[in-house]
C-alpha cells in the first residue's frame, strides 16, 4: 500500500497529535489509511464520529436509517436544529465534512440486516458499535466475527456505560473474546432491562462514545493497550469505574471449540421478538383502532406502561403497568372488546398472552405499534 | 460479609440500594439471599430452572465466576460480587 502522504493543511491541523512521541507522523498516517463504520449515529455516534473525523480517519462509513428528530438534540451532539426531518447519514456527512475536509466520508442510509451486514462490513477495518437495541448488537458482532474484524464496543442505559474491544487480533495473532462470550443470549423481551422503559442521560453517551472513540484510534495506531479481554463500566449515578476480565468461552457458537454458526442468522427472532412470524395474539392496527373509537362499539383501552410513561402522554387507557397486571386483573372487562397497548407493542403483547394463559381471556387484541405507532399516524393525518 | 453491586437497571426492584451486604458461603447464596430480601427481583436474576441468567454476568472483584468455582465459587468476608447485564441502549 503507498504510504500516506500530509498536506501542509493536514500537517497543520494535526500538529497536535504528530508532537506526541508515541503517535507521530506514523499514528497520523495509521489513522489516513485507516477505514472505521460507525455503525448508528445516535448518541455514542455523536462524539464516536466527530472525534474520529476530527482525528484524521481516513475514510468514515456512516450507518443509520433514521432520521433527525427533536428528541435525539438532548444527546445527539452531532446534529442541530436545523437537521430535523434529514436523513441522520446525510446530516452527519455534512457536519463532520465541514469539520475535517480531508477525509472521506461513506453514508449507508440503511437499516443493518443479516441480508446487507456482511457485504457492508467487509469494506471497512474496524467496526464501532454505538447502537441501540439487542438484535443489532448481536449481528454487528457476528458479522465482525465471520470477518475477523474488531468491533469496538459501547453500550449505555439510563446511567450506566460498557466499553469494550471485541474480537480484537493482538500483534501475536490470538484473537480475544467477543459479545457472545460476555452475554452468550440477550434477555428476554420483557424483563429488565430488555424493554421499552428506558431512557438515558444525555450527557453519558458523551462520556462513553469518546472512551469509544479513543479505543478505536487506539486500535487503528497500535497505541497503547486496547480494551480487549476487559469490560469497563461507568456508573454515572454514584460515579464508580470498574474494569473487569472478559474471556474466550469454548461454548460461543460463533468461534467456540465447535461452532454451530457460520452464517448471519434471524436476529429479532434470536433476540425473542416475533417481528417475522405470525402474531400470534390478536391485535389491531392503529387504522382499525381509530375506526373503532369512531364507532359506536363500546371498548375498554387498557395501557400497561410504566407510571412515567403514562404521565408523558397517554390515550385515557385504563393504566395497568405490565408487572401488575395479575395482581390488577379485576380491572379487566370480559365482556366486551379490550385493546391493550404499550408503547411499541413488545409488552402489551406479553400482557395479553398472561392474560389469556392464566385467565382465560379471549377478547384482548394488541394494538400493532403501540402508542407511537398512533401518534405518528394520528400526526400524520 | 461479602457485597454485592447492584446494577442500576436492577435498582428499581431494591428501592434503588445500591449495594447488599450477604452473610454466604458462596456466590449462588449471595444471590438467592439477595433474591430473598428482594422478591420481585428474583425472576430478573433466576430463570424458570433457578439458574442465573444468561444476560447477566456474575464478577467476584474483576474476575469472571464462569472461570473460577462458578456459582459454587467460595466467599471471603470482604469480597465484592458484581451482577452485570447486558445493556443495549436508550430506547430497548
Amino acid at each position: 500500500m503507498a504510504q500516506e502522504t500530509f498536506s501542509k493543511e493536514e500537517l497543520s491541523r494535526y500538529s497536535r497529535h504528530l508532537i506526541i512521541p508515541e503517535f507521530n507522523i506514523e499514528g497520523q498516517r495509521k489513522l489516513k489509511a485507516a477505514k472505521v463504520l460507525v455503525v448508528g449515529t445516535g448518541g455514542l455516534g455523536a462524539p464516536l464520529l466527530q472525534y474520529l473525523a476530527a482525528a484524521g480517519v481516513g475514510t468514515i462509513g456512516v450507518l443509520d436509517f433514521d432520521v433527525v428528530e427533536d428528541s435525539n438534540l438532548q444527546r445527539q451532539v452531532l446534529f442541530s436544529t436545523n437537521d430535523i426531518g434529514k436523513p441522520k447519514v446525510l446530516a452527519a456527512k455534512e457536519r463532520l465534512e465541514g469539520l475535517n475536509p480531508y477525509i472521506k466520508i461513506v453514508t449507508h442510509n440503511v437499516l443493518l440486516s443479516s441480508q446487507n451486514a456482511l457485504d457492508i462490513v467487509k469494506d471497512y477495518d474496524l467496526v464501532a458499535d454505538g447502537t441501540d437495541n439487542f438484535p443489532t448488537r448481536y449481528l454487528v458482532n457476528d458479522a465482525c466475527v465471520l470477518l475477523g474484524k474488531t468491533n469496538v464496543y459501547a453500550s449505555i442505559y439510563r446511567f450506566d456505560g460498557q466499553v469494550s474491544v471485541f474480537n480484537y487480533t493482538n500483534k501475536e495473532g490470538v484473537v480475544g473474546p467477543n459479545y457472545r462470550d460476555l452475554f452468550p443470549s440477550p434477555p428476554p423481551p420483557g424483563l429488565v432491562p430488555s424493554c421499552a422503559e428506558g431512557g438515558v442521560l444525555g450527557v453519558l453517551p458523551g462520556i462513553v462514545g469518546s472512551l469509544q472513540a479513543n479505543e478505536v484510534i487506539k486500535v487503528i495506531t497500535g497505541v497503547g493497550e486496547p480494551l480487549a479481554g476487559r469490560l469497563f463500566l461507568f456508573d454515572a449515578m454514584n460515579f464508580e469505574t470498574r474494569t473487569v476480565k472478559v474471556h474466550r468461552d469454548d461454548e460461543n457458537p460463533l468461534n467456540g471449540k465447535n461452532p454451530s454458526i457460520t452464517e448471519l442468522i434471524d436476529y429479532q427472532e434470536f433476540c425473542g421478538f416475533s417481528s417475522n412470524k405470525e402474531e400470534d395474539v390478536k391485535s389491531l392496527s392503529v387504522a382499525e383502532f381509530l375506526d373503532l373509537q369512531n364507532s359506536d362499539e363500546p371498548f375498554q383501552l387498557i395501557d400497561v406502561r410504566e407510571d412515567f410513561e403514562y404521565e408523558i402522554s397517554n390515550l385515557e387507557g385504563v393504566h395497568i403497568p405490565l408487572a401488575d397486571v395479575e395482581e390488577e386483573v379485576g380491572q379487566i372487562v370480559s365482556d366486551k372488546k379490550v385493546v391493550v397497548h404499550c408503547k411499541a407493542g413488545g409488552r402489551s403483547k406479553k400482557a395479553i398472552e398472561l392474560l389469556e394463559k392464566e385467565f382465560g381471556f379471549s377478547n384482548l387484541y394488541n394494538l400493532t405499534g403501540g402508542i407511537d405507532a398512533y401518534f405518528e399516524e394520528v400526526d400524520a393525518n | 460479609m461479602a457485597k454485592i453491586i447492584i446494577p442500576t437497571p436492577l435498582r428499581k426492584f431494591t428501592d434503588n440500594q445500591a449495594a447488599f451486604e450477604a452473610n454466604a458461603a458462596t456466590v449462588y447464596d449471595a444471590i438467592q439471599a439477595l433474591a430473598t430480601a428482594f422478591p420481585e427481583l428474583k425472576k430478573h436474576l433466576f430463570d424458570d430452572k433457578n439458574q442465573i441468567r444468561s444476560f447477566l454476568r456474575i464478577y467476584l472483584g474483576d474476575e469472571d465466576i464462569n472461570v473460577l468455582d462458578k456459582e459454587k465459587t467460595a466467599l471471603k468476608a470482604d469480597d465484592v460480587v458484581s451482577i452485570i447485564p447486558a445493556i443495549a441502549g436508550g430506547i430497548n
